[in-house]
């Protein structure tokens, strides 16, 4: 069926984001752009790449009609739903504990937050 | 049409050794941690691709549990890092 | 299968490279994130060796609980390994 080139182009599309976000949390400067790198672009990918599991289970729903690929599908949905509830909280959580034990951005010039706190 | 999915899970495995590579190296603890959210990140896309490959279905709700439970482990040590308990 | 039996070699190779990790650390967060690290790759191990329920009380326990209970601890003590 057509659907399998589009689960190539979903599993493609997922493993070159989640390539570019392993690289980036390798090569990059200090804390803050390693988690910018590597939690969005990380949540970017795995979302792609569970799509592609969940176009390749209602596709083999609608060939062969068991029901087995209809909670297949149905069940990664819910674990596509629960990284996009956790995955930013904690990016946020690590974030604000980076910037409160004392660890400044590499090259910044302003500090709008550390000024805001005093 | 099975064997694309292990070759899928083998090149996340890649990306995944290459995040340790950031938690052996890294400088500071928050460092170490974003390693650990990454590495988090990459075993539940495993874990959904896996399941499709050894083609059983329960599997997939190791991964749901897993992505609510390795969420703890992280606010944990940001809230230790941050100063209070 | 060549890449299930490549998964395996090297989900096992870096188990024993955090093992030894956790050990060489000074900085005792540092070891408990190793520790976290090394059960989530058990429980990546146990998956593939086709056990989900033990695999979903090693992901509970292991990488929740336990590296939870020693931040507590190390919270109550000190954070550097103290040389004798």
């Amino acid at each position: 069926m057509w659907t399998q080139y589009l689960i190539w182009i979903f599993l493609g599309i997922g493993l070159t984001f989640n390539g570019l976000g392993a690289i980036g949390l390798l090569r990059f400067p200090d804390v803050y752009t390693r988690l910018h790198a590597a939690t969005k672009a990380t949540t970017f990918g795995s979302i792609f790449t569970s799509l592609a599991v969940v176009t390749f289970a209602f596709t083999q729903l609608y060939l062969n009609g068991k029901m087995a690929n209809l909670q297949l599908g149905l069940h990664t949905i819910v674990a596509i739903a629960s990284l996009l509830l956790t995955n930013p909280v904690g990016a946020h959580a690590i974030a604000r504990a980076a910037h409160r034990s004392g660890v400044k951005p590499e090259k910044a010039v302003v500090d709008k937050l550390a000024e805001v706190k005093k | 049409m099975i064997d694309i999915w292990f070759l899928t899970a083998f090149i996340l495995l890649l990306w995944m050794i290459l995040s340790i590579i950031r938690a052996v190296a890294g400088p500071t603890a928050p460092d170490r941690v974003v390693a650990l959210d990454t590495i988090n990140t990459l075993v539940v896309a495993i874990m959904i691709i896996l399941s499709v490959a050894y083609s059983q279905i329960i599997f997939v709700d190791v991964a749901i549990v897993y992505a609510l439970l390795s969420f703890v482990a992280t606010l944990y040590i940001a809230k230790y890092l941050e100063g209070g308990i | 299968m060549i890449f299930e039996y490549l998964l395996q070699i090297f989900l096992l190779i870096g188990l024993v490279i955090l093992a030894y990790l956790a050990i060489k650390f000074k900085d005792l967060i540092a070891c408990a994130i190793s520790l976290g690290i090394f059960s989530f790759i058990l429980s990546l191990e146990f998956y593939i060796l086709q056990a989900p329920d033990v695999a979903i009380a090693e992901a509970g326990i292991g990488a929740g609980l336990t590296t939870a209970i020693f931040i507590i601890a190390i919270h109550g003590t000190s954070r550097w390994e103290v040389e004798e």
